[in-house]
């Protein structure tokens, strides 16, 4: 059975609904921690486990670091993720238990991955994912409700743009510092910020023409 | 009104061109050693921002000091002088001498100013190495990628120890690939060496090298960060 993708937690998604973050500041939406999750690893965890575990055997805490180290740079997985996870996966035959040991501890459980599992992997590599339309943005809804409550939408949309940058230095510094993996993480993000910029560039081009439609 | 700590710093410029005002009052300034991108869309005054600061323009009022000294009184001679000295730049399309090879080219700012030919392609071929274009030394212009030639033309701008850097639209010609490669090395470079960096660029991803950035709007610089 396919997983479900991994999605931003309430508190993340809510701040980037009502556009604060806890401390009620705008350039908390934007962390990594916050960004990372939502555009670079809308990832299922359960697949990706499974695709740990197509070059052998594996128990559950190697899986996690082996996890963590490939993909969890800036969220980590709990051990509570990594078990629940492995019990749906046996549950739903998509892997078998390979062997217990426990060697004078609690028993360890090593898990193999089943036919069935290959096939779900491959289905899940090969299947494009959804390309996200992003039509329900905040910044639009700002920009119109600054227009209609008489307020600097140019203002609004340089100090947006200002907290772009400052969030692009932020992961052009990163990935100055760090390896091709993370390269290509902060790359990933970079160019989501990029197009982002892009449109806060446009819209202040038309902000007459969108003053006069919706505020006339 | 000129920041403290300031190398560059302009002041309320104006410039027109016949009847359409290029600068409306911008403001600017840049440290030792900073990385300032100036953004802003096209037409809206970048360039002759730039080109007043670099003395290469005049602006029609408005006050521009450099290291204490106010350009708009040095006559020609003197800002051609300061340009050589003190100033390196970079252009979109490298500009560099057809007929020179690279390492000629490198050479030319220290050449211009008196240095002899033998300590000049020395130093030449340094910077060559540090900009990864130590392959090219031998090589005409014509005959190197459009990411070598750049990385060639950052070379010559901070071969005559620079103080400060002007750098127009340095990636606009390059892929993605090899526009970063010439941002981190270029930013490296200049700020490993107390080198001030002046980027005008309208591409984001290369203004997130900079410290900090400016944006030009119908005229007018904007810099939020400073702005309280």
């Amino acid at each position: 059975m396919p997983e479900a993708p991994r999605r931003p937690t309430p508190q993340a998604r809510g701040a980037l609904e009502t556009g604060t973050a806890g401390q009620g500041h705008l350039s908390d939406v934007y962390t990594c921690r916050v960004y990372t999750p939502c555009t670079v690893l809308p990832m299922s965890i359960g697949h990706t486990l499974l695709g740990l575990l197509e070059s052998g055997p594996r128990h559950g805490y190697d899986l996690k670091r082996t996890f963590d180290e490939k993909f969890g740079q800036d969220r980590p997985l709990h051990y509570g993720q990594v078990y629940s996870t492995m019990s749906r996966l046996l549950k739903n035959g998509l892997v078998e238990v390979d062997g217990v040991e426990s060697e004078g501890g609690p028993e360890r459980k090593r898990y193999a991955i089943t036919d069935a599992g290959i096939t779900d992997v491959s289905r899940w590599l090969m299947q494009p994912e959804k390309p996200e339309p992003y039509l329900q943005s905040t910044l639009y809804t700002k920009v119109v409700l600054a227009l209609l409550t008489d307020r600097s939408a140019s203002d609004l949309l340089d100090s947006q743009r200002s907290e772009h940058l400052r969030m692009m230095r932020i992961l052009t510094d990163r990935k100055r510092k760090g390896d091709l993996a993370d390269q290509l993480i902060c790359d990933h993000a970079l160019f989501h910020l990029e197009a982002d910029l892009r449109w806060l560039e446009l819209t202040a081009a038309r902000l007459g023409q969108l003053a006069k439609v919706v505020a006339p | 009104m000129i920041p403290e700590g300031s190398l560059l710093a302009a002041h309320d410029l104006r410039k027109t061109y016949g009847a359409t005002p290029a600068l409306d009052g911008a403001s600017f300034s840049v440290h030792p050693g900073e990385v300032v991108a100036v953004m802003g869309p096209s037409g809206s005054g970048k360039s002759t921002l730039l080109h007043c600061l670099a003395g290469i323009i005049t602006p029609d009022s408005g006050t521009i000091t450099y290291a204490g000294r106010e350009l708009s009184a040095m006559s020609d001679a003197e800002r051609s002088a300061l340009r050589r000295s003190d100033f390196g730049f970079v252009f979109q399309f490298g500009q560099l001498v057809p007929e020179l090879t690279c390492v000629e080219n490198v050479a030319l700012p220290l050449r211009l100013n008196g240095v002899k030919r033998k300590a000049a392609e020395r130093t030449a071929r340094e910077w060559m190495e540090r900009l990864e274009v130590e392959d090219t030394a031998g090589k005409r212009p014509g005959e190197v990628s459009g990411g070598q030639g750049q990385r060639v033309a950052v070379a010559r701008a901070l071969a005559a120890s620079p103080k400060v850097i002007f750098a127009d639209e340095p990636t606009g010609a390059l892929d993605s690939l090899n526009g970063e490669r010439v941002m981190e090395l270029l930013t490296e470079a200049a700020r490993s060496s107390n080198v001030a960096v002046v980027l005008v660029t309208h591409e984001a991803r290369v203004a997130a090298y900079s410290d900090r950035d400016v944006t030009v709007r119908d005229g007018r610089a904007r810099d939020l960060e400073h702005a309280v």
